[in-house]
């Protein structure tokens, strides 16, 4: 029996997190806030380090519900476009040298964001993880929940929905 | 509303470090109603391709306009805190233009604040973005 074998475990994870920090660090926006990514296989986390400038009441305080919004709608954004790109880049279709010199796969746009606000945000790390309900060709469901300390105590969760960017031929 | 209750609304607004940071700023405020500009800057682009804002810059900007208007309703006599809030993306904002959010409080209870908001670049006939949201009413 011909057995190929395994890719090194360095050029696997050399090629993912590559293909990670190409998507993540391409927007701004992500960066202006803070937000990082922790990855193991496939599965994304969100991680948004505290800072001053992410409070909404200094009185509490307390993290600004826009800033808890903007990190699931980060997270589901990032979590979905993920998604739709490993397949491509793990078979090879998707150049990761490519991804990182800037030719990066169109985003899904949002076409609606809805948040729950379970808990006040207190002033320290938060994380969050998304799940993709539904991935059709137009359209795909997300889920989204964000919690601290607790996992099981999440303080805020967010259902969304998007409308998927067209499958680009040059990537096939 | 007393020019009072306006005032420390307002000032309450300007001293929340997030609002600061995305360079919100008050156009009108006043008896369940508020008005907040956010300026277009590179660092909230969302889209580097397109160069369009991040749908989670103008959530901050829903979300703080949908408090202010509800810290302004005389009914509201002190703090809230959003329970919930909708947005729905209708067109991508232009790159380089405002974005301009207005929120309304259309129904107040003892408990509960029910919020409409919109936001628009500089063409106002096209809105952005529209927002449902439910705030609490703290205080009483």
């Amino acid at each position: 029996m011909g057995r190929t074998a395994p890719e090194p475990v360095q050029v696997v994870k050399q090629r993912r997190d590559a293909a990670l920090h190409a998507l993540v660090s391409g927007v701004p926006y992500i960066s202006f806030m803070g937000i990082r990514f922790d990855r193991r296989g496939d599965e994304l986390t969100g991680v948004l380090s505290f800072e001053d400038k992410l409070i909404g009441n200094p009185v509490l305080p307390a993290i600004h519900g826009g800033v808890t919004a903007a990190f699931l709608e980060v997270t589901a954004v990032i979590s979905l476009s993920w998604a739709f790109i490993w397949e491509d880049f793990e078979s090879g279709a998707l150049d990761v040298e490519a991804l990182a010199a800037g030719d990066l796969p169109r985003l899904p746009k949002t076409i609606d964001f809805t948040v729950d606000y379970l808990r006040s945000g207190l002033p320290r790390d938060a994380y969050a993880r998304a799940t993709i309900t539904r991935a059709g060709r137009r359209y795909a469901s997300v889920q989204a929940e964000a919690w601290q300390d607790n996992k099981d105590r999440p303080f805020a969760q967010a259902t969304a929905h998007f409308l998927m960017p067209r499958h680009d031929p040059s990537c096939e | 509303m007393t020019a009072d209750k306006a005032d420390i609304a307002r000032q309450f607004i300007q001293t929340i470090p997030h609002a600061t940071a995305l360079g919100m700023e008050i156009i009108a405020i006043d008896d369940g109603m508020a008005e907040i500009m956010m300026p277009y800057d590179d660092r909230f682009i969302g889209d580097p391709e397109t160069r369009v804002i991040h749908g989670g810059a103008v959530s901050a900007l829903m979300d703080t306009c949908g408090g202010a208007a509800v810290m302004s309703h005389p009914d509201a006599p002190a703090g809230t805190a959003t329970i919930d809030l909708r947005i729905d993306y209708m067109r991508a904002a232009t790159p380089e233009q405002a974005i301009t959010a207005r929120a309304e409080v259309y129904h107040i209870t003892r408990s509960v604040a029910f919020v409409r908001a919109t936001a628009c670049d500089e063409d106002s006939d096209r809105p952005v973005a529209t927002a449902t949201g439910a705030f609490t009413v703290e205080g009483h």
